[in-house]
């Protein structure tokens, strides 16, 4: 069986706000098509405020869709709407201390019935910006889809092309086969042929840091490293935007779609790694949105 | 009361008897079987009873047509790979949509290689089209692998028709035996089957223990080479300990067939009789009148198989489900598929698989606790109104999620 944490068997044997909210204003529906797990999302939204005042699911799912179900109805009661878009399905992973690489797209699942109801309740149509694929990389919870974008969208050819651009593939390896397979159907579809022993894309190379930087060298020196990953983050349609550099502390911004996309907490992980190679010293990387609020020191 | 295990078909617990009879093979009687010196001493004596008592249970004609293996999984791809292997001529493969995934995946990579996979599809009761197969047989095809019975649904397939029509086609029959063997009885030497793949531990035998059937005469190809253990047929050092576990394993096997076939029987079909009568929209799977004793699978609709085995769990039951979360691949059960069990009832079957070490009154305290189960989750269910506690009006209506 699946190494569910303390909080998702919590939330799973006894879940929260069950069932249907009566009077509810805003209703999202969505399934995931992977594994047959489908959700109904119901607010109840104050029309003065826009605050979430009440919220009920009813989930078919396994054990974590109900616990995701729950850990959210949780998380966005008491939010206005705009907070409530906010909340991404690491959050609610992370309020359950975590899922199992091959259940996050459980909570993929509540964030998207949530940006349904939110949707729903101002009239908009909710369209899906993502498709889910066959989990091909366990190590770093990554799709088959994704892997086939970015073979597309980079012109990858090699395995270690692939990892470079997805990470998929470089944990265990054991997903080396599924990739290889991805790539001969994506080459075969490109009328070219996959060579295992291709030459994989050369990286940009970002020169590394021998002596010891100043404050705003340090600054430049980041920005030099967010830019040179920044083709891979556009690819997938995302960008990232350095905000504060506080002592060894990045303060980062991910935006388009590396904002709360499944992917984003590696992609920072994957980005201090880069920065820390080249600047030789530990850097860390924090999402902006955990900075301490500025304090203006004139009042 | 006890944890309840009625998850038999995924492996059994060793019988204490057959564990008895390993232990001098790991403290005393450890030699190879090859070495002159005491140590070995009857190991190959040993050996010998174990393939003996094997045969008895599946009716072979001669223990030499007994290869011990690792496991069911190593059965199957040898007799696969030997039967491509000694007829590079044959490109075609049949098998059936529902096999297991030892079969199933090593054919989708065939197919990758430029064979032809012909997969016989089942109807809703699970059962195969034997016209459809008559026509699918033909002197390009290298080797028909079809299940003895299904693991999921216990549904048990006319394989040894099936070989008999293959013989007459000059087809090569294989069957992955690893449910049937032990649950129902079996004379191979009276059918025209050449190869059949068995597993030591659905049978109270350990884990890491397979054996294959090769009919005297059957073209062979081994997949391991080296020493001339099993006749040259399956290299390495035999896995002494464990083979006598097997061939005692398969004796007591055969003394407990009609047990098996009666009093196991009973309680399944006790289990099974029970829910449906006091569970609403719950159906069993399968083909009710030609299954394994010990099996039964059912489908609580609107629920889903995953859930209800963390509260089954929770009440110290232990069963398995056929729902696309239990199998780590996301994937909902192919062999639901295969039959055409709409998703909502697909994703909720549970199989619950007996042995001869469970009791009745543990089938009454499943049946205490079910109903309630499912009564939990069917509350969560978009799919289900509480209120008058039956499915909402049309359901597949009443709620649509954009899926994606």
């Amino acid at each position: 069986m699946w190494d569910y944490s303390d909080k998702v068997k919590e939330h799973f044997f006894t879940p929260k706000n069950a069932g249907a909210v009566v009077d509810a204003n805003a209703v999202g529906e969505v399934g995931s098509i992977s594994c047959g797990d489908a959700l109904r999302l119901t607010l109840k939204v104050n029309p003065e405020t826009e605050v979430i005042e009440e919220s009920g699911f009813q989930t078919f799912g396994c054990g974590s869709a109900i616990a995701s179900s729950s850990v959210l109805t949780e998380i966005i009661k008491g939010m206005t709407l705009d907070e409530a878009l906010k909340v991404t399905n690491q959050d609610i992973a992370n309020q359950l201390d975590g899922l199992p690489p091959e259940k996050m797209h459980c909570s993929v699942m509540g964030r998207e019935a949530l940006q349904a109801a939110v949707a729903n309740y101002r009239g908009e149509e909710w369209k899906d910006d993502h498709e889910e694929g066959a989990l091909i990389c366990k190590c770093f919870a990554i799709d088959a889809v994704m892997i086939e974008e970015m073979i597309w969208a980079n012109k990858l050819r090699t395995v270690e092309d692939v990892t470079n651009f997805t990470k998929a593939g470089g944990g265990c390896a054991a997903c080396h086969e599924d990739i290889e397979a991805i790539l001969e159907k994506v080459l075969a579809e490109k009328g070219e042929k996959f060579d295992p022993s291709a030459a994989p894309i050369e990286k940009v190379e970002v020169e590394k840091v021998k002596t010891p930087l100043t404050n705003l060298q340090r600054i430049k020196k980041i920005e030099e490293v967010l830019n040179s990953l920044r083709p891979q983050l556009m690819a997938d349609g995302g960008d990232v935007e350095l905000v504060e550099v506080i002592d060894n502390t990045a303060y980062v911004n991910m935006t388009g779609a590396c904002n709360g996309c499944q992917m984003s907490a590696m992609t920072i992980a994957g980005i201090q790694q880069r920065i820390m190679e080249v600047l030789g010293e530990f850097i860390r990387v924090i999402p902006a949105s955990e900075m301490k609020k500025l304090v203006n020191i004139a009042h | 009361m006890p944890d309840i295990y009625l998850d038999n078909n995924a492996t059994t617990k060793v019988d204490p008897a057959v564990v008895d009879v390993m232990i001098p093979f790991f403290l005393e009687q450890y030699g190879n079987p090859s070495s002159i010196h005491k140590f070995a001493d009857g190991v190959a004596k040993a050996l010998k009873k174990a393939r003996g008592q094997v045969q008895e249970l599946i009716g072979a004609e001669h223990d030499s047509e007994i290869i011990f293996t690792s496991c069911g999984t190593e059965s199957d791809s040898t007799a696969i790979l030997s039967a491509i292997k000694a007829q590079p001529n044959r490109k075609e493969i049949i098998t059936t949509t529902v096999e297991h995934a030892a079969i199933l995946n090593l054919c989708e990579n065939l197919e990758k290689e430029g064979y032809t996979i012909h997969r016989l599809p089942v109807d809703k009761c699970g059962r195969l089209n034997l016209e459809a197969y008559k026509k699918m047989l033909s002197d390009q095809v290298a080797i028909v692998s079809v299940m003895w019975a299904n693991n999921e649904t216990g549904t048990i397939f006319p394989v040894v028709e099936m070989a008999e029509m293959a013989h007459e086609a000059g087809v090569m029959f294989h069957t992955d035996a690893v449910q049937a063997v032990g649950k129902i009885p079996m004379m191979l030497q009276d059918t025209k089957i050449d190869m059949l793949s068995l597993s030591g531990h659905k049978l109270h035998a350990p884990k890491g223990i397979g054996v294959l059937y090769l009919r005297r005469g059957t073209r062979y190809r081994p997949l391991l080479r080296g020493g001339h253990q099993e006749r040259g047929r399956r290299a390495g050092t035999e896995n002494t300990a464990s083979i006598v576990g097997l061939g005692r394993a398969c004796e007591l096997a055969l003394e407990h067939m009609e047990y098996e076939n009666v009093q196991v029987k009973a309680m399944r079909d006790r289990l099974e009789r029970g829910i449906i009568e006091q569970i609403p929209n719950s159906f069993i799977t399968g083909d009710l009148n030609n299954r394994l004793p010990n099996t039964t699978d059912i489908a609580f609709e609107y629920i889903e198989g995953e859930a209800i085995l963390m509260l089954l769990n929770k009440a110290g039951i232990a069963a398995s489900s056929g729902s696309a979360c239990t199998s780590g691949s996301l994937e909902p059960s192919h062999v639901m598929r295969a039959m055409q069990i709409p998703y909502t009832a697909a994703h909720g079957t549970i199989r619950f698989s007996f042995s001869r070490y469970n009791t009745m009154s543990e089938v009454d305290e499943v049946l205490k606790v079910m109903p309630d189960i499912v009564a939990v989750l069917r509350k969560l269910s978009p799919y289900w109104d509480s209120v008058t506690n039956e499915p909402v009006a049309n359901p597949e209506a009443a709620f649509t999620p954009t899926f994606k």
